[in-house]
C-alpha cells in the first residue's frame, strides 16, 4: 500500500510517460489517494494517510488552504472565512465525542487547537429567550422557565438524542419536524430548538433529516461552541505542517478538470492546465455533484442537486470591545416571528427575517492571550445565489452595501445597536462562497442529500467533507478521517 | 520479541493513540475499551500501528482479539517471535 507503484506499472495509464525525464508536471509520481481540495476535510484524510505512509497530494483549486473555513487580510486586520464557533467543544481529558476522536485520530494534543469555550448564547424570537451555554443544564432550566408545559417531554427527547445511533440510515432520513411534533408538541419550542440547529448545519430548506438534526443537537447544546483566540489559521496551519511533516504533498491552484476512468476506475486526474496525475484512488471534498461533473463530461447532473442554502455575512469592525456596549453573548440567533423560515428568499436577494449574530471576543480566552485586539460582530442573514449571481460589478457593490444595512437594522432588534461604532467593515456573498469552495451555488452545507458512506458510482472515487454528511469544522474533519479509514486504509 | 517486550509495543502505541492517558494504572486483564474508551476507530490504529511498526498483519476477523493486553500479547506472540526488539 505504501509503495508507489512502478514505472511498468504505471505506463499503460499514461501518455505522457515520454516527457518523464523532464520532471514537469505533465511526469508526476503515481500517489496512492489524490484528495480533491485543501479544505478541513481533505487535510484531515491526508494526515490520516500520509501517518500511514502513503503517498498522498491534495489538489487545491484555490490559491490558498481552508475553503470555506479560510483566513485572509485586509486593510492590516485578519479575518476569518466562515468560522463564528468550533461547534462539539469538550474540555481537556474528555474521552468521549468526535473532538477528542479526531485529537488521537490525529495524533494532536488538545492544546493544538487553542480552543477557548463560550461565554453565553441565546435564541432570541419575539418576546422570549433560551439562553445556552456549553453545559446542557444551563438550556433546561431556561427551558423549564419559558415551557414548564414542557419540561418532561423535553427530558425525553434529551435521553432519545444520547442514544441515537449517527450510523443508522434509515433513522437518518426520518423529519426532524415530525419527531419533534410527537415529542415535545409546542411549535415555537420547535422552531427555536431549530433556528441554531438549522443555522448551523442544515442544507434541506423548511424541515431537516432527524439524523441531522440529533448530531446538530449533541455538537451545539450537548458539547458546545469554542474558538482559538488567533482564529481558524491556527488549527489549518497545525494541521498543514502536521501533513507536510509527514510527507504529504500539498499543490495550490491546482484546479481538477476531470476524472480520468478506464473500464469503470478512475486512474487519475486531468488538471485544469492540461498535466495529468495518476493514482490508485481519488478522495474528493468537492462536492456530489460537482464531483460527478468531473466524472463524466457527457451529462450534466442538474446544479440544483447541490443544495440551495447560502448566505451573506458581514464582519463589522467595532471601536469598542463589544462588552463595552453592553453585549457579552457570543452568538445569538434571531428570528422576527414564531414561524421559523428556513428557505432560500421567495424575492430579493437575501432574508433578514432570521440570522446569527456572533462576536469573536466574547469567548473565554486564557488571560495570557488576553482579549482580542478589536471589537467584531459577525452578521450572517439568508440569501439567494441565483440573484446574486446575476448582479453586474456596479449593481453587486450597491446591493452590498444595501444589504449589511438592511441586515444590521434586523439584527439590533435582538443585540444593542453597534451602528455607531463600526470603522470598518467587510462582507461576503454567495458569489464569494463559490469562490472560495468552488461549490455550486454556493451552498454552504451543501447537497440537501448526503452520502453518509462516501461511495459513488465509480468503486475508488470517494466523497469527504459536507456531502458526505458532517458539516462544520470539526464534521469536516470527522468526514475526512472515517472516509480515509473505511475507504483509503484498508488495502 | 518476548512476551514482556510485545506489552511495551502496545504500550508505546497506546501513548500515541491516546497521549492524555495515564497508562501506568492500565490493568492488563481488563479491556481496553472498558478502560480508556477505545473505539473502533482506535483499534484501527493499533492494527495500522503494529503493521507500520512491526510489519505484523492482523486480519479483520481477529480484531476481537485485541480486547485486552493479556490476549492481545497472547495472540501476537506467535506472530512476533521473530520480530526484532
Amino acid at each position: 500500500m505504501s509503495q508507489p507503484l512502478s514505472q511498468t506499472e504505471q505506463e499503460p495509464h499514461d501518455q505522457s510517460q515520454t516527457d518523464s525525464a523532464s520532471s514537469t508536471d505533465a511526469s508526476l509520481p503515481m500517489y496512492d489517494t489524490v484528495i480533491i481540495g485543501a479544505g478541513m476535510s481533505g487535510i484531515a484524510a491526508g494526515i490520516r494517510l500520509a501517518y500511514y505512509d502513503q503517498r498522498v497530494c491534495i489538489l487545491e483549486k484555490h490559491t490558498t488552504i481552508g475553503g470555506l473555513n479560510s483566513f485572509y487580510r485586509l486593510n492590516r486586520r485578519d479575518y476569518d472565512v466562515g468560522l463564528h464557533a468550533v461547534t462539539n467543544f469538550t474540555e481537556k481529558g474528555a474521552k468521549k465525542g468526535p473532538f477528542s476522536r479526531i485529537l488521537r485520530q490525529l495524533r494532536f494534543k488538545w492544546e493544538d487547537f487553542g480552543l477557548a469555550p463560550q461565554r453565553r448564547s441565546r435564541i432570541a424570537f419575539p418576546g422570549i429567550n433560551l439562553n445556552f451555554d456549553n453545559n446542557i443544564d444551563y438550556l433546561t432550566s431556561e427551558i423549564r422557565r419559558e415551557f414548564p408545559h414542557c419540561i418532561d417531554r423535553w427530558q425525553n427527547l434529551l435521553a432519545g438524542i444520547t442514544d441515537y445511533d449517527d450510523l443508522d440510515q434509515t433513522a437518518f432520513e426520518i423529519s426532524a419536524r415530525e419527531r419533534l411534533n410527537e415529542t415535545l408538541g409546542d411549535p415555537l419550542l420547535i422552531n427555536m430548538l431549530l433556528c441554531p440547529l438549522m443555522w448551523y448545519g442544515n442544507p434541506r430548506e423548511h424541515d431537516m433529516a432527524w439524523g441531522q438534526f440529533c448530531i446538530m443537537f449533541r455538537s451545539i447544546f450537548l458539547e458546545g461552541f469554542a474558538r482559538p483566540h488567533r482564529g481558524v489559521r491556527l488549527i489549518l496551519k497545525n494541521l498543514i505542517k502536521k501533513f507536510r511533516g509527514l510527507g504529504g504533498e500539498l499543490k495550490l491552484r491546482h484546479g481538477v478538470a476531470k476524472i480520468l476512468t478506464e473500464d469503470g476506475t478512475a486512474v487519475g486526474v486531468e488538471l485544469e492546465n492540461g498535466n495529468r496525475i495518476h493514482c490508485k484512488r481519488i478522495l474528493s471534498s468537492a462536492g456530489l455533484v460537482e464531483t460527478l461533473r468531473m466524472c463524466d463530461a457527457t451529462s450534466e447532473p442538474d446544479p440544483r442537486l447541490a443544495g440551495q442554502m447560502s448566505f451573506i455575512e458581514s464582519i463589522s469592525v467595532l471601536d469598542k470591545q463589544p462588552q463595552e456596549l453592553g453585549f457579552d453573548e457570543t452568538i445569538v440567533f434571531f428570528n422576527d416571528s414564531n414561524d421559523f423560515h428556513w428557505t432560500p428568499p421567495a424575492e430579493g436577494l437575501c432574508d433578514v427575517r432570521t440570522g446569527v449574530i456572533c462576536s469573536p471576543n466574547n469567548y473565554v480566552y486564557d488571560a495570557a492571550e488576553g482579549k482580542l485586539p478589536e471589537g467584531i460582530m459577525r452578521l450572517t442573514t439568508i440569501a439567494s445565489f441565483d440573484r446574486w449571481d446575476e448582479l453586474d460589478e456596479a449593481a453587486y457593490r450597491r446591493e452590498k452595501l444595501r444589504w449589511y444595512d438592511r441586515s444590521l437594522e434586523s439584527c439590533v432588534r435582538f443585540v444593542p445597536d453597534f451602528r455607531q461604532n463600526v470603522i470598518d467593515m467587510d462582507m461576503f456573498t454567495p458569489t464569494t462562497i463559490r469562490r472560495f469552495t468552488w461549490h455550486d451555488n454556493g451552498a454552504v452545507y451543501g447537497a440537501p442529500d448526503k452520502i453518509l458512506d462516501g461511495t459513488t458510482y465509480i468503486p475508488n472515487v470517494f466523497l469527504c467533507g459536507t456531502d458526505q454528511g458532517f458539516v462544520g469544522i470539526i464534521g469536516a474533519m470527522m468526514s475526512g478521517i472515517s472516509m480515509a479509514n473505511l475507504h483509503c486504509l484498508k488495502d | 520479541m518476548a512476551p514482556e517486550e510485545i506489552r511495551q509495543a502496545i504500550i508505546e502505541i497506546l501513548e500515541d493513540i491516546a497521549p492524555d492517558e495515564d497508562l501506568t494504572s492500565l490493568d492488563d486483564g481488563v479491556s481496553f475499551r472498558e478502560q480508556m474508551e477505545l473505539d473502533s476507530m482506535d483499534f484501527l490504529d493499533i492494527v495500522m500501528e503494529l503493521r507500520k511498526r512491526y510489519r505484523v498483519q492482523v486480519p479483520e476477523e481477529d480484531y476481537a482479539q485485541l480486547a485486552s493486553m493479556n490476549s492481545t500479547v497472547k495472540y501476537l506472540e506467535p506472530k512476533m517471535v521473530d520480530v526484532a526488539v
